[in-house]
């Protein structure tokens, strides 16, 4: 008996192992295919886009999907792969940004609170903590609502809903490095400020960053897909998904699905890819979930 | 047990201070980010009308005063009245959706947590294995859905094909049952009106499946991970030891082991809830909070909104004070 | 019969992404009603895997890959996961190494007993409850705190909590992982001398698994010496510390410090503890042993019969 079912065994455990390593991978890999895809289409939108998005009467109103169209027309006749294809750059230049600017002001922020400590650590962990405990988009219906339609508001307000995200990372990881022992090492030999953040602080921070930034990108298409949706922020005349799946349902109940089916598939991809991106870094990063 | 009543008494207490932050935040964001007055006439309007709204809102006054009436008005319960319509006050407007958007939320909420508890527990005892797999690739897809469009999807395959269940509202015209609570189902059930109650059934499974499935991914993630770590601790290997069956030691032993800290990401979950309680609220057109919030956008209702807003945040602190109770009361850790 | 425990050829591997562990290798065993064996090795040896192994719970990636295991004429290995649950708690149960985390902090001390008896016996709770009030007693535990939850009680008597839960069904065989590992000296004494009295009290065959081989003496009749995966030696406890024969055996009555010569260098064993994954050629302990010869490297030696039921596995005898 045990001679049979040794050989067995470690074939299956060698199953294991591989198939183990190689989920996380493919979900990186995945993801990045599919944000790149994006990214392209976005960059030769003028160039793969057969009609002009924007152009009413191209074809017949709500034709279904055809070899002319195929993605079909919309209910001012408007060729909707188009719109589907030019509307990835509205969403990636607002995602992008967004990501950036509340990354940065978030980080420096963070530093900034962490660091100094005191009344000012008071005051800016407790206005970013109940900012974080508002539902996002809420807060972001909020202030698009205030700042009125237009892209920079729209970034603006989904800038402003994630700094509390990095702000906490950055300063928790501040905090931590400023009670450690080292630290007290390092401050005896002379260390001063700029050594500690970028000697100890940020090291330990870098590896989230990437993570951290996927899935709030993730989150923030879905933010902005859900104000265009609910008709806030971005100005009519700029192809956009969310907004297009709003205007598809209005033919719903005549089986016309197209309009509202492919933008708002776009959407979920999109998403998709940066989660899948995301999620995958973070396994990786994090073994002790994958291990046992 | 003294020590647990201070400490329901002290987190009361500082439900106090949340509040106030939270209306201050909420004012900040309203009054300060932007000015209130172009937002509600959209910046083209005679110099009069502007001047009669900013007076008619009090917004003349300097911010620090506006700050003090904001507070004072809030604590008398007063949260203004709409500025189209009849004028009707804001909480009653307010009040008159919410059972529908309760109803919603319990029904979505129940079945993301069923879902995703029951697909947690399944992953964590298939560790590894393709079901695991498959079901952490669901874990990542359910949040990446966009309720709007799934919502689309199931409107499209289960109402407008199959033609099995409606895509909008609440009940049939005259299908309404008499208000008791304002919860459809439970007033059918009180008031023993079967076509009623199967009525509301029918249009509450959409909504509930789209939130719910969008919900459930946390949970199945996190039921995953919290059972993962108590699966191998030493006393569920006792309890295997003892010869418990493997149903007793999976759901008695290590689930409620594991629930605690699902609990509390439920508490952190509420606002989630919410926001995605407005998306699929007006993807069926659900007569509850969330489509109230967005009717009133539309229509640049300021002290609507401004209402609506300072409500949720009430919520939020509600929902968060009741979660940490039931969390005291769960873990005897705390208690003795 | 009075055979109790007879175990042929086991073998437990673990599958790990480093490579296959073979923590306990081909160990033949055999183990009569009511006697006690210490069961001694460092850490690595397989002993605790091999008290998993008799009750079929050995934690993934870890397999039992061969052997047969033999209890009061059962086949184990052959039992399906039902019949095996019979078994588990009734007739072999288990002592776990650290109390504070072998009981399930949200349930109360007395509902764990309830719990295991309820889920073998046909009885009623109430029944069940006096039963297991009388356990908590015999351990030692007053009847008030049967209602408390674990972490309301100290180290020393939540390894009393798990001594009862183990006896609570009158099994015919215990193993006890390390019991006394996580507890302090003095309360280790009273652990011991507890879980003695009440061995004699139920006429139980006992297991004791430990890496400290000073607590063997008084309460085990035979001791098992494990290193590397295998048994080594096998004797009567008093043969064993007159002389023991394996040279590991020895080097470890030699290492353990007394207090009376209080000059004493300090001895220590040589070298490193083996490469379950790949061990040595041969002897396992060849790379450590001081009277390791060309043979002992090349071939491994039989476990040979030195007289009077004594086992050792070593070429010089």
């Amino acid at each position: 008996m045990a001679n049979l079912t040794i050989p067995r065994m470690i074939m299956s455990g060698l199953s294991r192992l591989s198939l183990r390593r190689g989920a996380e991978r493919l979900f990186v890999v995945a993801g990045l295919a599919i944000i790149l895809a994006f990214v392209f289409m976005a960059i030769l939108a003028p160039v793969i886009a057969p009609y002009d998005p924007n152009k009413t009467g191209v074809g017949r109103l709500y034709e279904s999907p055809n070899p002319r169209f195929p993605m079909g027309t919309d209910r001012l006749g408007r060729d909707i792969l188009s719109r589907v294809i030019w509307g990835s750059r509205i969403v990636l230049i607002v995602t992008l940004s967004s990501m950036a600017l509340s990354s940065i002001c978030g980080v420096i922020l963070g530093l900034i609170s962490g660091y100094v400590g005191g009344k000012l650590d008071t005051v800016l962990s407790l206005f970013m903590d109940s900012l974080y405990a508002f539902p996002g988009l809420i807060l972001a219906i909020a202030l698009a609502v205030m700042l009125g339609q237009g892209i920079m508001p729209v970034i603006v307000s989904l800038t402003v809903v994630y700094v509390p995200i990095y702000f906490r990372m950055i300063r928790g990881e501040v905090l931590s490095v400023k009670e450690s022992l080292f630290v007290e090492a390092a401050r005896a030999v002379g260390a001063n400020g700029r050594t500690l953040i970028f000697k100890y602080i940020f090291p330990n921070v870098i590896p989230s960053i990437p993570i951290v930034l996927s899935l709030n990108a993730a989150d923030a298409v879905l933010t902005l897909a859900a104000l265009s949706f609910l008709g806030l922020g971005l100005p009519a005349h700029i192809p956009d998904w969310g907004f297009d799946l709003r205007m598809g349902y209005g033919a719903l109940t005549a089986k016309i699905w197209w309009p509202g089916t492919f933008p708002g598939l776009m959407i979920v991809l999109l998403t998709l890819g940066f989660s899948l991106f995301g999620e995958g870094l973070a396994e990786i990063l994090n073994p002790k979930l994958s291990r046992r | 047990m003294t020590s647990l009543r201070v400490y329901i008494i002290r987190r009361i207490l500082l439900s106090i201070p949340m509040m106030l932050i939270l209306l201050s935040v909420v004012f900040v964001v309203l009054r300060v980010a932007g000015d209130p007055v172009s937002a509600i006439l959209g910046g083209h309007a005679p110099l009069e009308e502007i001047e009669r709204i900013r007076r008619q809102l009090g917004l003349d006054k300097p911010l620090y005063i506006q700050y003090i009436d904001y507070l004072s008005s809030l604590i008398r319960l007063d949260l203004g009245r709409s500025m189209i319509w009849g004028q009707r006050p804001v909480l009653t407007e307010i009040l008159e959706h919410f059972p529908a958007t309760l109803e919603l939320s319990i029904s979505a909420f129940t079945f993301s947590v069923l879902l995703g508890v029951f697909t947690g527990v399944l992953s964590a005892r298939r560790h590894n294995r393709l079901t695991d797999r498959i079901i952490r690739l669901y874990g990542i897809i359910t949040y990446s859905i966009f309720i709007p469009w799934f919502g689309l999807i199931l409107q499209l395959i289960f109402g407008v094909y199959l033609g099995w269940l409606p895509i909008s509202g609440r009940s049939d015209p005259g299908m309404a049952p008499q208000t008791i609570t304002g919860l459809y189902v439970l007033d059918s059930i009180l008031t023993m009106n079967l076509p009623s109650l199967i009525d509301s059934i029918r249009h509450l499974i959409l909504p509930t499946i789209t939130l719910g499935i969008y919900l459930s991914g946390i949970y199945t993630r996190l039921t995953r991970t919290h059972m993962i770590e108590v699966l191998q601790s030493d006393f569920i290997r006792a309890a295997r030891a003892r010869g418990l069956s493997e149903r007793t030691v999976i759901y008695k032993h290590a689930l409620k082991n594991a629930f605690i800290p699902i609990l509390t990401m439920m508490g952190l979950q509420f606002a989630l809830l919410l926001a995605g309680a407005v998306l699929t609220e007006t993807t069926f057109s659900w007569p509850g909070m969330g489509y109230f919030l967005y009717e009133r956008i539309s229509y640049r209702d300021f002290t609507t909104i401004q209402g609506t807003i300072v409500f949720i945040a009430a919520l939020i602190v509600l929902i968060s004070l009741i979660v940490d109770i039931i969390y005291v009361y769960i873990d005897p850790r705390i208690r003795y | 019969m009075s055979q109790l425990l007879k175990i042929e050829g086991l073998s437990v591997h673990y599958y790990t992404e480093d490579g296959i562990v073979r923590a306990v290798d081909k160990v033949d065993f055999l183990m009569n009603r009511g006697e006690t064996i210490g069961l001694v090795g460092e850490s690595g040896s397989g002993k605790s895997t091999f008290g998993l192994a008799i009750l079929r719970l050995v934690p993934p990636p870890g397999r039992i890959v061969g052997g047969k295991i033999i209890f009061d004429g059962t086949e184990l290995t052959s039992l399906d996961e039902r019949e095996m649950q019979k078994i588990r708690g009734r007739r072999i149960s288990m002592v776990f190494q650290d109390p504070t985390t072998s009981l399930d902090p949200l349930m109360k001390v007395g509902d764990h007993l309830v719990e295991t008896i309820m889920a073998h016996e046909n009885v009623t709770r109430e029944e069940a409850k006096e039963r297991a009030l009388k356990m908590l007693e015999q351990v030692g535990i007053r009847p008030e705190r049967f209602g408390d939850y674990p972490h309301q009680f100290s180290g020393g008597m939540r390894q009393r909590v798990g001594i009862a839960l183990a006896l609570a069904l009158n099994p015919d065989l215990v193993i006890a992982d390390e019991p006394t590992s996580s507890l302090d000296v003095i309360v280790q004494f009273q652990i011991l001398d507890l879980m003695k009295r009440l061995k004699e009290l139920y006429d139980m065959g006992m297991i004791l698994v430990t890496h400290d081989i000073s607590i063997v003496p008084g309460i085990a009749d035979r001791i098992a010496l494990m290193y590397a995966g295998q048994l080594i030696e096998l004797a009567d406890v008093n043969s064993f510390f007159d002389e023991p024969l394996h040279p590991y055996g020895k080097a470890l009555l030699e290492s353990v410090p007394n207090i009376q010569f209080s000059d004493q260098k300090l001895k220590y064993i040589l070298g490193n503890p083996p490469d379950l994954i790949n061990p040595p050629r041969g002897c396992r302990f060849s790379p450590r042993c001081p009277y390791a010869t060309e043979r002992c490297r090349r071939e491994e030696p039989p476990m040979i019969n030195v007289g009077s039921d004594r086992l050792v596995k070593c070429f010089r005898y």
